[in-house]
């Protein structure tokens, strides 16, 4: 047979038998472990009696509940009573089980979807899960990534498996040439609105085309991570040289003639030439513009130069949660959302917290002030990619332009730690949520946009377009 | 290879769900909705019930308003939860459907649920059955208009009855099979073939050692 998705491949070789309700058991090649899901689970296995399956299949790391300021960051016990508790519960876990973990003190240490790569830990041809929605964004290597509940935490660390049902593939097809100014998070924010929050749901996404294959790891990771806000659990890319390129070198990825052979697994689990698709859809990016939105879901966004909607010219089972969303922003329908005022500027998360994502907004940020009252937070997501871009001097660029320059963590995107919006502040923010209450008040206001973008929000003090700025070809 | 199903005790078998309802209006209801990430920070599942739609319920000074369905009186004790579209989207966290449960949720009946959402409901054992816009309107209807209505939904049939109507409902299969046959916990199940595990993992290339 010759007309296999990569989907079909990974999950033939990984699976183990039927379940008696008809689902299959799936092994599990790397499950990744953070502090928030897992207490839960360690303490179910101690209560049931039963000890950890494949310690060396797990990779645990910190990253949703610690703090980011650098004067309090090493202070322990945490400030936080309850998050210091899931961090020793963590430590306490992976030390009895013998499993890695990238601790707070850690060189690896990093948003869990930052550092699998990192380290080398994503590879294609894997099966990857965690207990976090955003696991699809190992899915940049042609790895079958998806989030699950702390439940099935519990299964994978007991079994070494989960009980899961095959998806429908649907091709995402990506063409055109992405204009000056625009990067993976606008493809990804507009496919989301294209297809809408619930369009992928009982899909795997499997992106592909030129613009895909043009596109780096990072730009790769960006789009697969945002899967789950277009409603699909799984989205891959096939693996190709630039793939296999990132990964030479890695900690976790092997050397010389071992390397070779891996690499020979890696080229046979791509989708065959001929594969089947069950849903085909295009997407031209030609002329895209950047992304911002504007409403309370991801799919609820526009480019940056053109009106926001009104509610009454939407089709009409959107229109409600429009206006809903409208007035909670409080942008103005008909008129772009350009020049709509922020308070906060945001650049990190598993979305745009890597390397190349802060480089890029770097470009807007040398030399420009951040605005008068705009409060601007730089948060790399893995501490590999903060000593990296210290290393670039990239922190400095930052920090003399009136950026706060954070450790590593997932911050200010869902606010478990001490970044949070206060009151009905306005956020520019280059994570992947505007939900209500998403960033910590239940009044603030989220704005989603490309790293690039949110610099440029910082400058202005209000959503600004980053095609006017002076970047010096560096968003080409 | 397929396995039969372990029996199991009968009180791990879901077959029905009967009582009152509660409706929750709207779309893509999501999990920060259902409960907001600060409520996240424990590391047991203590208290849950007193987050769900926390922030919904409350006022600016962060008292509760009484206008959330949750909160209303006629509402207490309501086991059947009817939604609309995508319910549940956003994160993983099983926080979402275990403060549902904890409230006293049962059983979700909605247009569509977001697929981690409803996996964690099977994992609890809790119902998530989907139904048409029409049906969804109509059972909202009644549970507001009527509080006291019974309504039951009915696993194995896969149908709703309230009144003396019956209207069809549609239960994923493999969740309607894990209900009924009382097999949603799947941590000893899968981990006695662990036998099996190893032999599928030895057969891959990238899994370098297994004892
Ligand atoms: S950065 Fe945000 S979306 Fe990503 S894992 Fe952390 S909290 Fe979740």
């Amino acid at each position: 047979m010759s007309d296999r998705t990569l989907y079909d491949k990974v999950w033939e070789r990984h699976r183990v038998r039927e379940l008696p309700n008809g689902q299959d058991q799936l092994f599990i090649g790397t499950h990744l472990i953070h502090e928030v899901t897992s207490p839960q689970p360690f303490a179910e296995l101690r209560e049931r009696g039963i000890n950890v399956a494949f310690p060396e299949r797990n990779v645990a790391t910190t990253d949703h509940i610690i703090p980011t300021d650098p004067e309090t960051r090493d202070d322990r016990p945490l400030a936080d009573d309850s998050a210091e508790q899931m961090l020793s519960a963590l430590e306490q876990n992976t030390e009895e089980a013998g499993i890695t973990f990238y601790g707070l003190n850690s060189d690896r240490q990093g948003i869990a979807h930052v550092m699998g790569p990192d380290v080398g830990a994503t590879q294609p041809g894997t099966t990857i899960v965690c207990g976090d929605s955003h696991t699809a964004t190992h899915g940049a290597f042609g790895a079958v990534a998806f989030g699950i509940g702390t439940s099935q935490v519990r299964d994978v660390l007991a079994s070494g498996c989960v009980a899961a049902d095959k998806s429908d593939v649907r091709r995402v097809e990506v063409t055109g040439e992405l204009p000056d100014g625009t990067v993976a998070k606008d493809v990804i924010l507009r496919i989301i609105g294209d297809l809408g929050v619930d369009g992928g749901v009982g899909y795997a996404y499997e992106y592909g085309g030129p613009t895909i294959a043009r596109m780096a790891m990072e730009g790769r990771m960006a789009v697969c991570n945002m899967s789950i806000e277009g409603g699909a659990r799984v989205g891959y890319i096939n693996p190709d040289e630039t793939t296999y390129e990132y990964l030479r070198g890695r900690e976790f990825v092997p050397e010389g003639q071992e390397f070779d052979e891996r690499k020979t697994y890696w080229e046979s689990v791509g989708s065959d030439d001929d594969a089947v698709y069950d849903d085909v859809v295009e997407v031209d990016v030609d002329g895209l513009a950047p992304m911002v939105t504007w409403g309370t879901t991801p799919g609820q966004v526009a480019p940056v130069d053109e009106p926001v909607p009104a509610p009454a010219d939407l089709p009409a089972d959107e229109r409600e949660a429009a206006a809903a969303a409208q007035d909670h922003t409080q942008v103005t329908p008909g008129e772009p959302i350009a020049g709509h005022p922020i308070d906060v500027a945001f650049i990190g998360t598993c979305t745009n917290g890597r390397a190349s994502d802060f480089r890029q907004a770097a470009a807007v940020v040398e030399d420009r002030e951040v605005a008068d009252d705009v409060r601007a937070l730089a948060v790399p997501g893995s501490t590999t990619v903060k000593r990296t871009l210290e290393e670039e001097g990239v922190d400095r660029v930052f920090r003399d332009a009136g950026w706060e320059w954070r450790e590593a963590g997932c911050s200010m995107c869902l606010a478990m730690n001490d970044d949070a919006l206060r009151g009905d502040e306005r956020c520019a923010s280059s994570s992947n949520r505007n939900y209500v209450g998403r960033q910590g008040s239940k009044d603030g206001r989220t704005f989603l946009m490309s790293p690039a973008m949110v610099a440029a929000a910082a400058v202005e003090g209000a959503v600004a377009d980053v095609r006017e700025f002076d970047t010096g070809g560096a968003l080409r | 290879m397929t396995v039969e199903a372990p029996d199991a005790p009968d009180d791990l078998r879901v077959t029905r769900v009967a009582g009152t309802g509660v409706a929750v209006r709207g779309d893509d209801v999501d999990t920060d909705q259902i409960i907001p990430a600060r409520f996240l920070k424990s590391t047991t599942w203590e208290g849950l019930d007193e987050y769900a739609f926390y922030d919904n319920r409350r006022d600016d000074d962060g008292e509760i308003t009484g206008d959330h369905p949750f909160d209303r009186p006629e509402h207490q004790g309501a086991s059947v939860l009817v939604v609309n579209e995508n319910f549940g989207c956003g994160s993983s966290r099983e926080h979402a459907p275990r403060a549902l449960r904890r409230w006293g949720v049962e059983a979700i009946v909605g247009e569509s649920f977001a697929e981690i959402f409803a996996d964690n409901c099977k994992s609890l054992g809790m119902v998530a059955a989907e139904a048409a816009p029409g049906v969804v309107a109509e059972l909202q209807d009644l549970v507001e208009d009527d509080p006291e209505a019974g309504l039951e939904v009915d696993v194995a049939e896969e149908r709703a009855v309230y009144g003396g109507n019956e209207v069809d409902v549609h239960i994923d299969e493999a969740m309607r099979e894990a209900l009924i046959q009382g097999v949603w916990d799947t941590t000893t199940l899968m981990r006695d073939a662990l036998d099996e595990t190893r032999e599928v993992a030895r057969d891959l290339p990238y899994v370098e050692e297994v004892e």
